[in-house]
């Protein structure tokens, strides 16, 4: 779209180097809007919402779907139900601000820059995701643009979506679990103790993987690598150095400490137990 | 699609018996939804509105909103309900399940049998037949643990409530033989995810091999929370003598009124026994304008209980969070000695 470039073109950039990070509920509300699409329409787009982070990253907090519809080269979006939602929005959450608008499908398309265009005028420089539905090279690609316009003298010529860097890591999807959010059904949510289990049992697979690997260096069937190895040196130093005698002593406070809090828990339990019989046996005189 | 298709299916499957509520299945979006919402808000307690649908003995909810935070105001509580029904028209304008089953809460440290949950229960039971409550613990979170809960009142806990008017007797109690642990009934949840979303969050997931939930899970220091469960456990300790001390009050009151009522009788009968003599009309042996027959009300027993189960709650979180230091401190001891 940005055609040749001669020296009379004049390259307007936009704020430099702009990221956006993504809460996974964004991509789950996408996903969910793309379901539940009407018939007819090949794709949805809609309203993302979040703040600008002071170190200029684009946090993308939460997004709503605008019902549009799509004829060749033209685009309708109702404009009346995305002020409405945002109006809605705002009322639970007035530090959620518009900061760009969604698709699904894959890159960019020639009606993005009419609705870009709208977007442009509801906020500076909005950042456009796009979130390929379809899988259309094999992998669900997730890209973030922003839009710097070509102009040629006063004559708007062209717009150029530039892509951003998004980071997808997502530390509020790993908080919930990826077991839980990957699977299409899950039968029972993980217990405190079921998920400690499967906590541990990574911490000692780590392990184990670590002892393999030095034993490995050790024995010279691997070459060194010295990155690895001040890594797991930073590991165990980070370990405070205490004498058996106090570390015991630790250990043990500490137990006695959750013992006292179970036995007083049980006495409680026991005493609603007796108190519950008392109450409701009890008969009036 | 996939979950419309399946539903359709147990719907028919299931059309002619009213079968009791069994699981309530969550997406994954309406998961992460209630999250955000609590956690954002957290320590102020939110709710918010869940969208779904009723099928069979599955209850589905797809999708939720969330409320703005409540206000004291007239005017705002007009423009409350406002909010919701403009949410949900703007919701079913992009073919979102418009079907109210129940709402959700946040609350902190699992402190949310009141009676106000209930009273909002009662509320949503009159509109809706199969609703239940989606509790989410902000502050739980912090150790790793979804603390995410599917309440509903239960069945003979609803009937007695109705019937009494919010005034539980012990004989009623007795009667119905409800205890503490009969109020509420929780329901397993299943999580369920479109294809599609499973499909992006294979992608999406990271190779790390350890992810910030097994941060969480493994931190070793646990007081603070403890502190707190027990500085919760304690009040309710507190308050639960308080009841115990009206009801004691109640049936010291009762007892004198008794015995006051045997005296009056007493005397009543001798001065009936000597106008008889005399050749006179006995008196009536009952007085109602007398005020030691008037009886006296009984306090409700829905306070204690409701505290009973708080504390018990308390006990639970306290007994389960000691069982996770204690492993903790054993990989701690075994790791150190390594």
């Amino acid at each position: 779209m940005a055609g040749n470039d001669r020296s009379v073109l004049q390259f307007v950039p936009s704020s430099t180097s702009v990221s956006a990070k993504v809460h996974p509920l964004v991509i789950f509300n996408i996903c969910d809007c793309y379901v539940r699409r009407p018939d007819v329409a090949e794709r949805v787009i809609g309203t993302l919402l979040g703040s600008l982070l002071p170190d200029g990253t684009v946090d993308i907090r939460n997004s709503y779907a605008v019902p549009h519809s799509e004829f060749s080269d033209q685009v309708a979006l109702d404009i009346d139900y995305h002020h409405n939602m945002l109006a809605s929005h705002q009322k639970v959450n007035p530090k959620e601000v518009i900061v760009g608008w969604y698709s699904t499908g894959f890159g960019v398309t020639g009606g993005s820059v009419l609705i870009h265009d709208f977007y442009s005028r509801e906020v500076a420089n909005p950042i456009h995701l796009t979130v390929d539905t379809g899988f259309r090279n094999g992998e669900g690609s997730i890209k973030a643009f922003v839009s710097n316009s070509l102009s040629l003298g006063d004559r708007q010529l062209a717009a150029q979506f530039q892509e951003i860097p998004l980071d997808l890591r997502m530390v509020e999807a790993e908080r919930v679990g990826f077991d839980i959010l990957k699977s299409p059904v899950v039968d029972k949510l993980p217990n405190d103790l079921e998920g400690m289990e499967a906590s541990m049992e990574r911490l000692l697979a780590l392990i184990d993987d670590i002892y393999k690997y030095v034993d490995d260096v050790v024995e010279g069937r691997v070459t060194p690598n010295n990155e690895i190895g001040r890594a797991i040196s930073d590991a165990i130093a980070s370990l405070p150095k205490l004498s058996p005698s106090a570390f015991d002593k630790l250990v043990n406070d500490s137990l006695q400490d959750q013992l006292l809090l179970v036995y007083l828990s049980s006495i409680t339990r026991t005493q609603l137990s007796l108190a519950e019989k008392l109450n409701t046996a009890a008969q009036i005189l | 699609m996939t979950t419309m298709a399946r539903s359709f299916l147990q719907a028919v499957a299931t059309e002619e018996v009213v079968t009791p509520l069994r699981v309530v299945q969550i997406e994954g979006l309406a998961v992460l939804k209630i999250i955000k919402h609590c956690k954002e808000f957290s320590p102020a307690l939110v709710t918010g509105q869940l969208l779904g649908l009723d099928v069979g003995r599955v209850l589905e909810v797809t999708n939720c909103f969330p409320f703005p935070i409540r206000e004291e105001d007239e005017e705002i509580e007009a423009d409350g309900a406002n909010y919701q029904l403009e949410m949900m028209r703007c919701l079913r304008e992009v073919n979102v399940d418009n079907n109210t089953v129940g709402w959700y809460q946040s609350t902190l440290l699992g402190s949310f049998q009141t009676v106000e949950l209930i009273e909002t229960f009662m509320n949503y039971q009159e509109n809706i037949k199969r609703c239940v409550c989606i509790i989410y613990d902000p502050s739980r979170s912090n150790q790793g643990v979804l603390a995410l809960k599917a309440m509903k009142l239960s069945d003979s806990f609803m009937d007695l409530y109705r019937s009494s008017n919010g005034n539980f007797s012990g004989e009623k109690l007795r009667e119905k033989n409800l205890t503490w642990v009969d109020i509420f009934e929780e329901i397993p949840i299943k999580v369920s995810n479109s294809a599609l979303i499973s499909a992006f969050m294979t992608e999406l997931e990271a190779d790390s091999p350890v992810t910030q939930c097994d941060f969480d899970r493994l931190r070793l220091s646990t007081s603070p929370f403890m502190e707190r469960n027990l500085e919760f456990l304690t009040e309710c300790m507190d308050d639960l003598a308080v009841e115990q001390q009206k009801f004691q009050y109640y049936y010291r009151n009762v007892s004198r009124q008794q015995a006051q009522q045997q005296a009056w009788l007493q005397k009543r009968r001798t001065e009936n026994m000597a106008r008889k003599a005399a050749g006179e009309e006995p008196l009536p042996e009952e007085d109602p304008s007398n005020p030691i027959f008037k009886p006296i009300q009984e306090p409700t027993r829905l306070d204690s209980l409701l505290i009973t189960n708080q504390i018990s709650n308390y006990c639970n979180q306290i007994n389960g969070v000691a069982g996770q230091s204690f492993t903790k401190l054993n990989l701690m001891k075994a790791l150190h000695e390594n």
